[in-house]
């Protein structure tokens, strides 16, 4: 065969190659979508909001398992967001070319992707388990949100690093020539220029978090009731998906199916609004 | 004089907050350090107990088997006797499968989004491609329970079965021999290799799109076509970081829990086929370990966290150190 025709068509078959392998894809992620829409739409209804998790054979929502997962979402970003920018300034802007900020760094990176269920024993080991003096002594609210906050602290670390890091030097100088100190530079011309970006690195991490199941089997445990208070265990969307999809009962399973839908919603959502402000201040430039 | 001593700039705040962001950056290594001990802490009593056998132990062999040795894998709460070596080769076995599938794909995604695609779908395609990277792991492994496994166990896995039991002796009954109820090692490693599939594409993206142009126009402009170009230029060119991403991707694997414990069906022994039930570690502790039954099993599924821990450390340092050098 002519040596043209031979690299002609070994380019064709691997754009053909190409052109399957993102249609499989694309078209495994579409199914799963279409099943998450068409299964969580079907059990979609105002008693989701208004009932908490029912047993088998009555009805029943998710009210409890959705002010859980608010609840602690809520104080485990509060934690992540607090040492998250307060990490990611000091890797910026003070210590972050010395030994031990390269140190920093690193681990920080690991400890993202470390996996979340061994962040989920830790937390066990420090404040369920009854042997140790910081311990609770029992499952609870506050255990699911402190594994939370481990998840979501080195991405705002991260984050708030990077983006300090993208802000041009020349607003540091700007900041030292009218006298002012570090801490007010940093704190009224740094991180004001990156606002945006700091707030996108915070919906990153909550976006994450509130999809964690592993973290939580342990530590929040879960809970048929309403429960407010942080200090006993807590129902969350995670988990409650999680045991309701296990069990055989159509109606759980259900159940199960629309607290699939509104976790994905809500985690799509905050992406795609923590996209369009990183994109807005892009433009802004 | 007092200019010179006490500077105008001099804040009392700046030191107070250089200290309490480098304590928050010193809490992040506090962490790490805790949850390893806490790892150790408790998973001792189950590697004291049970010393290397944990790992590895052997047995008698059965009559009539060949082989010189044969590997015991107890995993039993009621006479509390526990070996990890089940669960971990079921985490090696499933990651590397899911690996295998997953890794054709991505690269061939991201060499269409950022070669062929035309230009206004490249955009929105890897937009969409990023946002399902952050769809919990849940939704895929509750798709894979209700939707794929009985899909599989349906129109593959059960004519399969048909066909091989013309000839029950042959290699390829053995390797699909099992229970046909669509979960199995196999069903769990597609699940995770559609779960990091998104993860994967989109950083192989980033990491073609950060080639300068000129060094792809220079290929181009010798008269290489686009899979000579791939092939002979891109790919080299990034090589470093692609098997960094790789390792990533099996960091995540690794480690992966909810999209796996739905579907691997959880025993404890090696699995005999390729659609035989297993277990991972991830799997083996979120079923068991709020109903632990014992002190020295608790322990035991602690410890294997702590194995769990030093494989994806291992993977994970790698992965960052082949990134960190890649050049750009």
């Amino acid at each position: 065969m002519d040596r043209a025709l031979r690299r002609k068509l070994a380019n064709y078959v691997f754009i053909g190659l190409c052109v399957i392998g993102t249609a499989i894809a694309l078209g495994a992620l579409a199914l799963i979508l279409w099943s998450l829409f068409s299964q969580g739409i079907g059990g979609m209804n105002p008693k989701i909001f208004t009932m908490d998790t029912p047993a088998a054979g009555s009805e029943g929502g998710l009210r409890n398992a959705i002010v859980g997962s608010i609840l602690m979402c809520g104080v485990g970003m509060i934690i992540a967001v607090v040492v998250g920018i307060l990490a990611g300034t000091w890797l910026a802007e003070i210590g972050g070319d010395t030994t031990y900020g390269h140190i920093v760094r690193f681990l920080n990176d690991v400890l993202l992707s470390a996996p979340s269920i061994l962040i989920g024993l830790f937390v066990y080991e420090l404040l369920v388990f009854k042997s140790n003096p910081l311990s609770l002594g029992h499952f609870s609210g506050w255990a699911g949100a402190i594994s939370l906050a481990i998840l979501a602290t080195p991405i705002v670390t991260r984050t708030t690093e990077d983006i300090l890091n993208l802000q041009p030097n020349a607003l540091r100088e700007a900041g030292m020539a009218l006298g002012a100190s570090q801490f007010t530079t940093i704190r009224s011309i740094i991180w004001k220029a990156a606002g945006s970006g700091l707030l996108t690195g915070g919906l990153l991490g909550f976006a994450r978090i509130s999809g964690e199941t592993a973290p939580l089997l342990f530590t929040a445990l879960g809970n048929q009731f309403y429960n407010g208070n942080l200090s006993q265990p807590m129902a969350s969307l995670p988990v409650t998906m999680f045991n309701f999809a296990l069990t055989p009962y159509e109606d759980l399973n259900k159940l199960a199916w629309a607290g699939a839908l509104l976790v994905a919603v809500a985690v799509l959502g905050v992406n795609i609004l923590g996209r369009w402000l990183a994109r807005e201040k892009n433009a802004g430039h | 004089m007092s200019a010179e001593t006490k500077s105008p700039r001099f804040d009392p705040t700046d030191p107070i907050f250089r200290w309490v962001s480098f304590g928050a950056a010193t809490l992040l290594l506090v962490v790490l350090g805790g949850l390893i001990a806490s790892l150790v802490y408790g998973g001792w009593p189950a590697l004291s107990t049970f010393g290397l056998e944990f790992f590895l132990k052997f047995k008698d062999c059965p009559a009539g088997h060949g082989g010189h040795f044969c590997i015991d894998t107890p995993w039993n709460p009621v006479t509390d006797v526990y070996s990890a070596t089940a669960p971990i080769v079921g985490t090696i076995v499933s990651s590397f499968l899911a690996l295998l599938f997953a890794l054709p794909i991505a690269i061939g995604v991201a060499v269409f989004l950022t070669q062929f695609c035309p230009r206004a779908l490249a955009q929105p395609l890897s937009t969409a491609v990023e946002l399902l990277a952050g769809i919990p792991s849940i939704v895929y492994g509750m798709w894979g329970l209700f939707v794929f496994a009985p899909w599989f166990a349906k129109t593959i896995q059960m004519p399969l079965m048909v066909a091989a039991s013309q000839d029950p002796t042959s290699w390829g009954a053995k390797l699909v021999a099992g229970i046909p109820n669509g979960a199995n090692l196999f069903t769990a490693s597609i699940i995770l290799a559609i779960m990091v599939l998104p993860y994967m594409a989109s950083v192989f993206r980033e990491l073609f799109r950060s080639i300068p142009a000129q060094v792809r126009e220079a290929a181009f402009g010798v008269g290489a076509t686009p899979f000579e170009v791939t092939t002979s230029v891109i790919i080299p060119y990034v090589k470093q970081g692609m098997i960094g991403v790789i390792m990533l991707g099996l960091g995540r694997a690794l480690g992966e829990t909810m999209a796996v414990t739905f579907i691997i069906g959880n025993s404890h022994r090696f699995p005999k086929s390729l659609f035989d039930s297993s277990s991972t570690i991830a799997s083996t502790i979120a079923n068991e370990f709020a109903e632990a039954t014992s002190d020295l099993h608790t322990s035991a599924l602690v410890a294997l966290g702590l194995i769990l821990f030093l494989i994806t450390f291992t993977v994970l340092a790698i992965a960052r150190w082949l990134l960190s050098t890649q050049r750009y």
